[in-house]
């Protein structure tokens, strides 16, 4: 149920009750969603989306931080252990 | 997609598994948290790209399999009265109470329906006036900000014909739960990444702290999921406790702020039955008393409905990590996904479910 989705902030507006909405764009898909807890995100930033509201917008250069680590790993020569399953 | 595609990239997972291959000396037992990330790990067959050293056990976060058939019950007798337009996630509308359920209930003429956000379901109250509307408010810290912003625009904008049935539940007391127990197996756990967007990870550094363990919050892409295990079982093979952060990108120690401050202004900690475990002391939330005129307990006097469970399914020792779905008699046999004997079989989300529909366990 914590299922949370990526998507592009491509509108921001603020609803009659004051509230930040806004609409996000997921691969092919639109859908309005509320952004009251991600005042930051502004269109063209990534946010997380759980039911209908954006809990979180994504840091970028996080997000780079496990493909630096994976490079600083180098080349890793296979230990003896299970056959790599289906990955 | 991006945030998604990159992180399933097989080549980088099978990096990641090398690595750990590399590291581990030792057998350990780790546990993930979130009923979605074991559903990534059975899917993408990471628990059997480990050495066998390493052992995954599933926890108890997935909300369906956790809420008691007493409150199943109780939303049941909600919705079945007349004049009720009773909402919920699709989750929760197949789960057996103790004689039907939801989707049942709307086939023999009951108004239910299935929503995406609890704001649609604010929608409904205002388009219909005459109607009481009831949203089932069920899930962890990650759903609870969003039920917390529905009850509270309807409060603000006088929408008296919308409440809440609230069975929201917390992570870390029943981390504390498996921890305490005589019979624990877990090491280390792997935190919920988006229980932690909202909530922040402070307050899993005194239980890292009491129990001696690592705790890494970790996301859900099968490379999120690979480095979470890798940092973990880093820091118990190097002796080292603590939180670490696997997911940067979303989460941060204070976690979303804004969300949190809407969480207090609506809700309070309460003790709170599990199915299958029992009460566990502040393991909850409920409506505070300024929100009573949207309590669907108070509104509808259903709080005197309790229901015992049954006791032929071993939910309860699954969800702890004691046991494997594959270890019940049931599994497979006369408990499936069509005619489920417990909730971990209901739930795409649940231990059980995710076992037999990738076919394992048996």
């Amino acid at each position: 149920m914590c299922l949370g989705v990526p998507g592009q902030v491509v509108r921001v507006e603020t609803n009659d009750l004051g509230m930040a909405m806004g609409v996000v764009k997921f691969g092919g898909i639109s859908k309005e969603v509320c952004l009251m807890y991600t005042p930051d995100a502004g269109v063209g930033d990534w946010v997380l989306v759980h039911v209908g509201f954006a809990i979180s917008k994504l840091d970028e250069e996080s997000a780079k931080e496990v493909f630096a680590t994976l490079e600083a790993m180098g080349d890793l020569a296979d230990l003896p252990g299970p056959p790599d399953a289906k990955g | 997609m991006r945030f998604v595609d990159e992180y399933r990239s097989e080549e980088s997972v099978r990096k990641f598994a090398r690595a750990i291959r590399g590291l581990v000396t030792r057998p350990w037992t780790l546990m993930e948290i979130c009923g979605g990330q074991t559903h990534t790990l059975i899917r993408f067959g990471i628990d059997e790209m480990l050495p066998p050293s390493v052992t995954m056990v599933h926890g108890p976060g997935c909300p369906v399999c956790v809420t008691p058939l007493e409150m199943l019950d109780r939303a049941l007798a909600i919705a079945a009265r007349p004049g009720v337009i009773f909402t919920s996630f699709g989750d929760m509308l197949r789960v057996p109470g103790s004689k039907t359920d939801l989707l049942s209930l709307k086939a023999s003429g009951a108004d239910v329906r299935m929503v995406y956000s609890p704001l649609d379901a604010v929608e409904i109250a205002k388009r219909n006036a005459g109607k009481e509307v009831v949203f089932f408010a069920v899930g962890f810290e990650t759903t609870a900000p969003a039920n917390a912003t529905a009850v509270w625009q309807a409060k603000k904008v006088g929408i008296r014909n919308f409440s809440l049935l609230v069975s929201h539940v917390l992570v870390p007391p029943a981390m504390e739960v498996i921890l305490g127990s005589p019979t624990n197996r877990v090491q280390g756990f792997l935190a919920a990444g988006h229980v932690c967007t909202v909530m922040g990870y402070r307050e899993y550094e005194p239980i890292a702290a009491k129990y001696r363990i690592p705790v890494v919050v970790t996301g859900f892409e099968p490379l999120d999921l690979m480095q979470g295990i890798q940092m973990t079982l880093k820091a118990l093979e190097e002796g080292r406790v603590g939180v670490e952060n696997q997911y940067a990108r979303s989460v941060t120690r204070d976690g979303n702020v804004k969300a949190r401050a809407i969480l207090r202004e609506v809700f309070e900690v309460c003790d709170r039955p599990w199915r299958g475990i029992g009460v566990i002391p502040q393991s909850g939330w409920r409506l505070r008393d300024e929100y009573a005129g949207h309590d669907a307990v108070l509104k509808f006097d259903v709080g005197t409905i309790t229901t015992e469970e049954p006791s032929v399914c071993i939910a309860g020792q699954v969800l702890q990590g004691l046991k494997k779905p594959g270890d019940c008699a049931a599994f497979g046999k006369e408990c499936t996904p069509e005619r489920p004997l417990g909730a971990p079989m209901v739930s795409s989300e649940g231990a059980c479910a995710a076992y037999y529909n990738y076919g394992r366990g048996t």
